[in-house]
């Protein structure tokens, strides 16, 4: 699936060919550390310095079953991080991949980065992943080396053994004490070159599959935590309504009701089981005072977000003619297939949380406020659980405040969760946008400037955007804003004369949270749709125009593979077309071609063509997986999903009106092709959004004849 | 309160709770069967999606006294002691999971789907599977590989019992 592209391409040494501090520590059994050292330059890196106390560091450990174990300090939504994770210690190691555990990390301040998004998991652990296994592969050999008296040198490992020339072997928990105490490896501890790869790289099922297809994958409500009592919570009408009053008395006396509990979010109902929650929760009689976004409407909104746009700036000289595009995007619920949810246990003086958060240091802090902790976060335990899709959602935790407030006012623990109700109408949405493209067009079909304006509401970012984004920017970023991050992630890859891209920041009280890919599942959207309107301005190809002024020789890669394994240009009957996009993103590049048939009435995707460059790909089937899914979001949410505000309430409350594809929409095939063009570790998560959303509408500018300004292109309620 | 008797998972179970309780609380809450999940609780999402008599049903819409003296099974009660059955197989082959929220409700489904047309084609897949919800997006795979559990299936491996 993967072949190379010819090594001009490749660009300087990226992370992965950084050395990263490793070191022993001091266990029964052997135990390698690394320093998580992200954004230390090479040099320094690789400076021996007593590791300090201060921040924890990713560690392999093996035990004297042989068994090996990593803990990762992030959150499997279904990303298939765990079996990259197992893959890249088992190939260092030369072990199986189910000799491999890979254990999640509690919340903890001391690891630096804790908060898993932004594609950022693989390219920043694979690194220190990897120098870790591969010192403890070289304390084992040297370990069984001195056992049998032989040079560490004439010695092979397989298989979680070591071997020697006579044929004699020993398994790695045999020498997992003698590795711990070897001071000086005696054979290399680098790791391996991307060539000796025989695990990475290979197309490799999700290690906890087995769990997921016999029911045993344990989501946080499935937890059994003695004696934890179902909850769930009244919810206001509008967007952060408040209790005005309420009255209890015939929910308390309903069967199995365990206790009433009011909230700063609502009125909690603890019961026996869910479905006695339920009922009593709908027995509770509350006056709701309308929340801050009740005057707001989608009308309101679109004018509020139009009017952000101001006046045209003043064309660069020689232009002869400007062409104007506008977009818009409307609000997005996340709406993960697991509704926000937590476990929590909360005596006198410590509180522990289970839930599948996307940022358990900020779950952490967030509970220890709530509860007047705010100075003692220590007291508080935050356990991040497998997530049922994040997306973005489960940076904000909601719950877990919710669970841990109502266990310390029943004194008991409880399981709390979202009605899906809750989920699609309190939740924080991917902002509505509004954008206008100005391309400036001088003679000769030349193209002098490209002005993009976005108006969008302020999004809320989490905390620990700012550590990570600080890691990858190298710059101190502690409050990440829309501002910054626009400015840091927000780029056009053509060379268009005089580019500017701005945002226009619009507060509306209504909720916001980062979605998959951020700004650029709107702005690179509408970017990609109006480079196919200005082929068709300068009636040229929308492939041909990319190829001659894109600035990546990885995008200009990315696209021919697609051209060709798409058949671009190839005769279509009426009624189907085709269309391209591209995007590079987080250290990787992504192209897609997208077939959509347009003839029977709403539109049909035929099928998918996708190539990707994210530089080594460690498992090509997860990678496959991760831009197959993205593809199905860009489809839903360009098609038919999208949510609608009536005086700041969200109307769309389940899958029923919130309309995620389903099977009967999927196109046959979403064929994934990966190009590499070097060895770094690219990002996979959010990469193959953004162009899909601008393939698919560029497909259907082409079978209608009209481009696609407003999202969903279905929308019924408009 | 009224004892409810039903067969869950090949053995008899009886609980005492209201008759109109939704199955899905008395599986969940009552029974410790976790595979069924919550996705909708209004039989939107498929999540839940179980068998009842050897069909496919929804739990969140039925009550733990309609299915008295039935026989329902949970994702915890395909596979037996020979081992997976050919549609978790199938699914492992294909690598279909990624969050897996959805997917005890998707192979569910479409065990019940091959049970009664063992050799679906696309068509037959898209109207059996439509109103299962995967947010992830794993239908490409999941198409794929209920074609290979019907190979499997056809393949000697005979259809088990469920
Ligand atoms: S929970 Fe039963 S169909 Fe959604
Ligand atoms: S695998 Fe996540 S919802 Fe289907």
């Amino acid at each position: 699936m993967a072949d190379a592209l010819p090594t001009d391409a490749a660009p300087p040494g990226g992370l992965d060919r950084r050395r990263f501090l490793t070191w022993l520590v001091a266990s029964p059994t052997l135990m390698v550390a690394a320093r998580w050292g992200l954004d230390l330059p090479s040099a320094q890196a690789a400076e021996p310095s007593a590791p300090e106390e201060t921040s924890l560091n990713l560690y392999v450990a093996v035990r004297t079953d042989g068994r090996v174990v990593t803990t990762l300090p992030r959150t499997e939504m279904g990303q298939g991080i765990t079996t990259a994770v197992a893959m890249l210690v088992a190939e260092e190691l030369d072990t199986g991949l189910d000799s491999v555990d890979v254990c999640t990390a509690d919340a903890d301040p001391r690891w630096l980065i804790q908060l898993t998004g932004l594609s950022s998991t693989m390219r920043y652990l694979a690194g220190p992943l990897r120098a870790a296994a591969a010192e403890a592969r070289a304390r084992l050999v040297t370990a069984a080396a001195h056992r049998w008296r032989l040079l560490a040198l004439t010695l092979t490992t397989a298989q979680g053994e070591v071997h020697a020339p006579d044929g004699r072997t020993l398994g790695y928990g045999e020498l997992a004490e003698d590795a711990a105490r070897v001071l000086l490896p005696e054979v290399s501890p680098l790791p391996k070159s991307p060539g000796e790869y025989t695990v990475v790289g290979q197309p490799t099922g999700r290690v906890d599959a087995r769990d997921i297809v016999t029911g045993a994958a344990r989501y946080t409500l499935d937890l059994d935590i003695p004696g934890a009592m179902p909850t769930v919570v009244a919810r206001p009408p509008t967007l952060r309504g408040t209790v005005q009053s309420f009255n209890a008395s015939t929910a308390r006396a309903m069967p199995g009701v365990v206790g009433v509990v009011q909230l700063p979010s609502g009125v909690a109902v603890a019961a026996r089981t869910f479905a006695q929650a339920f009922a009593a929760r709908d027995a509770l009689q509350i006056t709701w005072a309308p929340g801050p976004a009740s005057h707001l409407s989608d009308a309101h909104i679109r004018a509020r977000l139009r009017d952000a746009i101001g006046p045209r700036p003043l064309p660069p000289l020689l232009t002869t003619r400007v062409v104007e595009g506008r977009f818009d995007f409307p609000y997005l619920a996340h709406a993960p297939m697991e509704t926000q949810s937590c476990v929590a246990r909360v005596t006198g003086d410590t509180a522990e949380v289970w839930s599948g958060v996307q940022d358990p240091k900020f779950a952490r802090s967030q509970v220890a406020a709530a509860l007047g902790w705010a100075l003692t976060p220590q007291r508080v335990t935050v356990h991040p659980i497998r997530a049922g899709g994040g997306f973005g959602r489960r940076f904000f935790t909601e719950a877990a405040v919710e669970a841990a407030l109502v266990s310390r006012s029943l004194g008991q623990p409880v399981k709390l969760m979202w009605s899906r109700n809750d989920e699609m109408r309190q939740g924080h949405y991917r902002p509505a946008s509004h954008h206008r493209i100005l391309a400036s067009l001088g003679p000769g079909g030349s193209v002098l400037g490209w002005h993009h304006r976005a108006a969008i509401p302020t999004v809320e970012f989490p905390h620990g955007f700012g550590d990570l984004l600080t890691a990858m920017a190298g710059q101190v970023l502690p409050d990440v804003t829309s501002a910054v991050f626009f400015a840091l992630t927000q780029h056009v890859p053509y060379q268009f004369g005089w580019v500017a891209q701005e945002l226009a920041e619009v507060p509306l009280p209504i909720p916001t949270a980062s979605f998959r890919s951020v700004f650029t599942s709107q702005v690179g959207v509408a970017n990609e749709i109006f480079v196919d309107q200005l082929a068709r301005e300068l009636q040229r190809d929308p492939v041909e125009l990319r190829r001659s002024r894109l600035k990546s020789r990885r995008l200009k890669a990315v696209l021919d593979r697609v051209v060709l394994e798409g058949a671009w240009g190839r005769a279509l009957p009426p009624g189907v077309a085709q269309g391209v996009a591209v995007l590079e993103e987080w250290d990787s590049a992504i192209a897609h071609l997208v077939e959509v048939d347009v003839t029977g009435g709403t539109p049909r995707v035929l099928r998918v063509v996708i190539a990707a460059d994210v530089g080594l790909p460690i498992n090509p089937k997860g990678i496959e997986a991760q831009l197959q899914g993205a593809a199905l979001d860009a489809m839903s949410t360009t098609l038919s999903a999208g949510l609608h505000i009536d005086a700041g309430a969200v109307r769309e409350g389940s899958f029923a009106d919130y309309r995620w594809l389903r099977m009967k929409h999927a196109p046959a095939s979403i064929q994934v092709h990966l190009v590499r063009s070097d060895d770094r570790v690219g990002g996979v998560g959010e990469l193959g959004y953004p162009s899909a959303a601008a393939a698919l509408a560029n497909a259907l500018a082409r079978a209608t004849g009209t481009m696609p300004t407003r999202f969903p292109i279905l929308d019924e309620g408009a | 309160m009224p004892a409810h008797s039903f067969i869950l998972n090949g053995q008899p179970v009886s609980v005492e709770s209201p008759a109109d309780l939704p199955l899905l609380w008395v599986l969940r809450d009552m029974l410790g069967v976790t595979g069924p999940k919550y996705g909708c609780g209004v039989g939107v999402c498929g999540a839940c999606t179980s068998h009842l008599d050897g069909e496919s049903f929804r739990p969140c819409l039925h009550s733990v006294g309609e299915v008295a003296g039935h026989e329902v099974r949970t994702i915890e009660g395909l596979a037996d002691a020979t081992g997976l059955h050919p549609v978790q197989q199938a699914w492992i082959a294909e690598d279909v999971a990624q969050c897996g929220f959805c997917q005890p409700g998707q192979i569910m489904a479409a065990v019940a789907l091959l049970r009664k047309n063992p050799q679906p084609s696309d068509a037959d897949i898209d109207a059996a599977m439509s109103d299962n919800v995967c947010r992830c997006g794993t239908y490409v795979r999941i198409r794929s590989a209920i074609h290979r559990a019907a190979l499997l299936l056809r393949s000697g491996a005979s259809l088990p019992e469920r």
